[in-house]
């Protein structure tokens, strides 16, 4: 890995976990015929994911998640500080940074054609993601904390679901978009190519 | 937006403490919580979170303000477990989860952010042997504060730019502009980084 890619990871990776932040502050959006609002920050956590693959999606997250334990009001509607990780919904939180690895694992391995141009697949790698990991934890959380039996947690958490699909479609989109502008941003995997310092240096 | 969230200066004890005493005691009183059984243990601890509350000056009003929406569900999940697992079982889990809550509350009024990132950053030191650096944690943190007023604003500006089109119905006009400004922010950031020789130490 050369410098300059380093201290670009850490930047993309402190804009990210920003730009979740942000998806969670701002008011829902509405879609279509201004029936479904949806909010944000689960858009923004796969996102991270798929734009910048598993290591860094996943420390972007992780950042977001920790900043906003530590006091800063960068959870969604505002809120901050550690209860809101200690309380009934901390589950999905801690789902966010494992489910933002695995979608960037997911669409890296995707050839790279395919990550500009295949809305589709990285449509199911963020499906299958949040399915695995926000709402499996999500509802582990509703178990523990708010000693729901997992019939329940279930219940409570199938309202997600339609939202959740729309969020994901979205992001696909968004997220093919960024590769096209920018096609260096995922790393090859065989480092075949010279490292393009030599061009920017 | 305010940075400073619920922070509350103040020159209490348990403003005094160190931001890292404090996180493990409330991954103690966690644990306990969760290992004590009974509707008492639920009335104590909660009885011990509310005299910490009332002691970190946070104040009725803030405390409520800032924990509305986690008490409505604690509220609807202890009338559930009251209804379907009788009372004790509501008294134990309600006292619980509100007591971990305070307290974490307390945590955050008594302690400035930067004080708690600062014990996380010292916190991770004994990881340096699986490649985490602690300075370029501190510096992840100090990043991501500043970008989100920028990324705020940036959002604002998308979101004007796509409703004087008539486009602000379209999450694409709304969300594709974002994210590929925020990238190409993040970029220059990064460039800006090498040009002042930061974070130039190679990782892995």
């Amino acid at each position: 890995m050369n410098r300059r890619s380093t201290s670009t990871d850490l930047a993309l990776i402190a804009g990210f976990a920003a730009l979740v932040a942000v998806c969670a502050l701002l008011p829902a959006i509405k879609v279509g015929a201004g029936i479904v609002p949806i909010t944000l920050q689960t858009f923004a956590v796969l996102l991270a994911g798929a734009v910048l693959g598993a290591r860094r999606g996943f420390l972007a997250v992780l950042l977001y998640v920790v900043v906003g334990a530590a006091g800063l009001p960068v959870f969604s509607g505002g809120a901050s500080g550690l209860a809101v990780l200690a309380g009934p919904s901390g589950g999905y939180l801690v789902g966010f940074p494992l489910a933002a690895g695995l979608c960037g694992f997911l669409v890296e391995r995707l050839p790279r054609r395919q990550v500009a141009t295949n809305i589709p697949l990285i449509f199911l790698a963020g499906l299958l993601s949040s399915a695995v990991f926000i709402h499996t934890l999500g509802m582990a959380g509703l178990v523990l904390r708010a000693d729901l039996t997992w019939g329940q947690a279930f219940d409570v958490d199938k309202v997600f679901w339609i939202g959740d699909a729309i969020k994901n479609l979205a992001m696909a989109i968004v997220a093919t978009a960024v590769h096209r502008t920018f096609p260096d941003l995922l790393r090859r995997r065989a480092p075949r190519r010279q490292p393009e310092t030599a061009a920017t240096a | 937006m305010s940075l400073l969230g619920l922070y509350r200066p103040g020159s209490t004890w348990l403003h005094r403490l160190p931001a890292s005493a404090k996180l493990l005691a409330l991954v103690v009183a966690g644990v306990v919580v969760v290992v004590l059984r009974g509707p008492l243990s639920g009335v104590a601890a909660l009885g011990v979170a509310v005299v910490l509350a009332a002691w970190s000056g946070a104040g009725v009003r803030r405390l409520v303000r800032a924990l509305r929406a986690l008490l409505l569900m604690m509220l609807l999940v202890a009338a559930y477990s009251a209804w379907q697992q009788g009372w004790e079982r509501a008294v134990e889990t309600g006292g619980d989860l509100l007591a971990l809550v305070l307290l974490a509350t307390v945590l955050t009024v008594t302690t400035p952010v930067d004080e708690v990132l600062d014990a996380v950053t010292r916190g991770v030191r004994p990881l340096r042997r699986v490649g985490v650096d602690p300075e370029r944690v501190g510096l992840a943190f100090a990043l991501m504060i500043r970008a989100v007023p920028s990324t705020l604003d940036l959002a604002h500006q998308t979101r004007d730019a796509a409703r004087a089109r008539g486009l602000d119905r379209d999450p694409r006009a709304l969300l594709v502009p974002l994210v590929i400004r925020s990238v190409a922010h993040a970029r220059a950031t990064g460039e800006a980084l090498d040009a002042r020789g930061i974070a130039d130490d190679p990782v892995v």
